[in-house]
């Protein structure tokens, strides 16, 4: 098996061309609702194409899980979702990204607004140097949403509690959220994130900088939050993935190879070079 | 058991080996010790000097308001102390008769400073006539001279009087000098950073503008000096010598080291932390001014102190517009002639009488001790204020 590797790859990308006929939809079951879609997406950082021609869907108050090993281009696709590539001066994009069918890169779409429905997460904790209560109030302040005392504290108490966070910090509100360690500094950012209320998170690797414990209180939480929000996640663990995620895309060299339910994707893969990466024959 | 750790058939190579490592020490051991050598003679030097400009001799008189001093100060004085006492001290008599006649016919003990060679003569530094030096002696016995501590030294202005020369207005020009420098290099400098860091974008135009900034900031001094002149007082009829043309001179001094220190305090604010604000949905605005100029903010004041201790020690360009002039009376506002600290060493340095020699010294220290507290300071807020994250 591991002598035809080679030949994998070229057969696996003659199915992938044909995936593109039809939306990678997953099979079986009956098609949840689609949150967010991408159709045809294509990017370029400088003149090194990244993503080729990425068909996927997000379904509604679910967790998806991008894996995929290093450079694979999974982080890239999260950060298209809610265009903080924006931020890269040399990024070229083609193709759709939408939000219950709004196209996101439309001209008249302000990022700003954007950004309000589509939280992020990242990979290692970023909690503003402010008070913990200052991390979660900031946002809702700037956008208005949370403008009186009571309304803020309320805002910052449930958010806190969503996340997971409220026993731990409630009568340290006023302590600098970096004093926190590293598993509870990521669920205020994640409490951060739910308190602009936003329909989808995305969380890049964020349990990656934690270790076993806080990484199974935070599995744990995203668990949680996939009632009320859609949840795309990118992972490098796959039993991560395996435990929180209910649909997996998995991403090689910049191109969605398979996408199905997590459980069909990870025992009985549709695409050699799926298995090959899930039982850890590469990347 | 063969022993391999110790002694075997490189050792002469080991050897060696340490040997070029003791002498490379040696070396920079050295270098040290001429380094700090040079700064320890450079201070025993200053302060050697400087030390006795901070203690003044005073006569113990009697002032007499007779009638020949309501015209001339010095006749107020008893015959043998005129060449005791200090003219300074009583040129104001007729002056003060005047304004208040009272005082005519009056007689008055005060202590008054002596003349600078008689204060020079009780440091050591200078030797008097044999008659004089019995007077002092006699003046010694009867208690009635002695040694104080020279507060004239900091209240007052320039004189042409060594004994009653100051550094007063000198401090009160570079003060407005200073706060001129700071309102205008202060917001154009970090205005320029903040949008050269966060909001340029990376082409050919920003880039060169960057090269030329540092490039800026290599430009020797006096050539900022001749510009303010050109500049300033030529075309935009900025009045000479005064706090507001040397300040604002300096200032274009001082700006690209506020560009470049601004911009490097921007820079090291780490990116996650302008990611997770543009996740909320700030707009770049909002990201630089709630979470990067917070986190910067210390660097940024310390680059500015280290830039306006800077401009407090020019005198170059300052000579050039003019305020090396003779103040006596401190400036009361930007718009008048002043001098600053470092162009009032220089005055000082240049005057051939003894007297003088010490006053330079003295303020070289006052003028290093200023510089030394504003880079204190500068460390003390960088220490303060840095936040680890």
């Amino acid at each position: 098996m591991e002598t035809q590797s080679t030949d994998v790859t070229a057969t696996g990308s003659q199915t992938m061309a044909q995936n593109q006929d039809t939306s990678p939809v997953a099979n079986e079951q009956a098609t949840p609702e689609v949150k967010m879609s991408a159709r045809d997406l294509n990017l370029w950082y400088g003149d090194t194409q990244a993503l080729y021609d990425i068909n996927l869907d997000m379904y509604n108050r679910e967790v998806t899980a991008l894996i995929g090993p290093s450079g694979c281009g999974k982080s890239t696709f999260l950060r298209c979702l809610n265009r903080m590539n924006d931020l890269i001066p040399q990024v070229r994009m083609k193709g759709q990204v939408s939000l219950e069918g709004e196209d996101i890169y439309d001209s008249s779409v302000d990022v700003v607004q954007l950004r309000t429905f589509v939280g992020m997460v990242f990979q290692k904790p970023n909690p503003f140097p402010k008070s913990i209560y200052e991390n979660i109030a900031y946002a809702p302040r700037l956008h208005g949403t949370g403008t009186s005392r009571s309304e803020l504290d309320d805002l910052v108490e449930s958010s806190l509690k969503r996340a997971g966070l409220w026993n731990e910090v409630a009568d340290r509100l006023d302590t600098a959220g970096t004093e926190l360690s590293g598993g509870q500094q990521q669920r205020l950012c994640i409490a951060r994130a739910i308190a602009v209320n936003p329909e989808v998170i995305l969380m890049d690797e964020p349990a990656s900088a934690l270790d076993p414990l806080a990484t199974a209180t935070v599995e744990e939480l995203i668990h949680e939050l996939k009632d009320n929000y859609t949840i795309v996640i990118v992972t490098h663990n796959l039993q991560q993935a395996a435990r929180v995620a209910g649909y997996t895309a998995f991403f090689h060299m910049g191109k969605v190879i398979e996408f199905n339910d997590t459980d069909t994707l990870f025992t009985n893969p549709a695409e050699q070079r799926t298995e090959d990466y899930i039982t850890g024959r590469f990347g | 058991m063969e022993r391999r750790l110790t002694g075997s058939a490189n050792n002469a190579m080991i050897r060696k080996r340490y040997r070029r490592e003791a002498r490379f020490k040696a070396y920079t051991i050295t270098a040290l010790f001429v380094a700090f050598g040079i700064i320890a003679a450079f201070f025993t030097d200053i302060i050697g000097q400087g030390h006795s400009a901070f203690w003044r001799t005073e006569v113990q008189v009697t002032l007499d308001y007779n009638e020949r001093a309501e015209r001339i100060g010095r006749f107020a004085l008893a015959e043998d102390m005129r060449e005791i006492v200090s003219r300074g001290a009583v040129r104001s008599i007729p002056l003060e008769i005047r304004n208040n006649p009272e005082l005519a016919g009056i007689q008055r003990e005060i202590w008054a400073p002596a003349y600078s060679r008689i204060d020079q003569y009780r440091k050591g530094n200078e030797a008097l006539s044999p008659e004089l030096a019995a007077q002092v002696e006699r003046l010694e016995r009867e208690g009635r001279i002695r040694t104080t501590f020279n507060w004239a030294f900091f209240t007052s202005g320039d004189s042409k009087l060594p004994e009653l020369a100051g550094i007063f207005s000198a401090a009160v020009g570079s003060l407005m000098v200073l706060a001129v420098t700071l309102a205008f290099a202060f917001p154009i400098g970090v205005m320029a950073a903040i949008y050269l860091e966060e909001f340029a974008p990376d082409n050919k135009l920003t880039q060169a503008i960057e090269v030329n900034i540092n490039n800026l900031a290599a430009v020797p001094s006096i050539i900022f000096g001749l510009l303010g002149l050109a500049v300033f007082i030529n075309t935009f009829g900025v009045p000479r010598s005064s706090a507001l043309v040397g300040g604002l001179t300096l200032g274009l001094m001082t700006l690209p080291i506020i560009i470049i220190s601004t911009r490097a305090a921007l820079r090291s604010v780490p990116d996650p932390i302008r990611l997770g604000g543009f996740a909320m949905g700030c707009s770049r605005w909002q990201v630089v001014r709630d979470h990067v100029m917070p986190l910067s903010l210390p660097g940024i004041l310390t680059g500015t102190i280290i830039g306006l201790a800077q401009a407090m020690g020019e005198t170059a360009p300052l000579i050039i517009v003019g305020m090396i002039a003779y103040i006596p009376e401190a400036p009361s506002s930007i718009f008048e002639s002043a001098t600053v600290l470092p162009a009032q060493v220089f005055t000082w340095a240049s005057e051939p009488r003894k007297a003088f020699v010490e006053k330079t010294g003295a303020g070289i220290m006052v003028l290093l001790a200023i510089l030394l507290t504003l880079n204190a300071t500068a460390v003390l807020l960088r220490r303060k204020f840095e936040r680890r994250w």
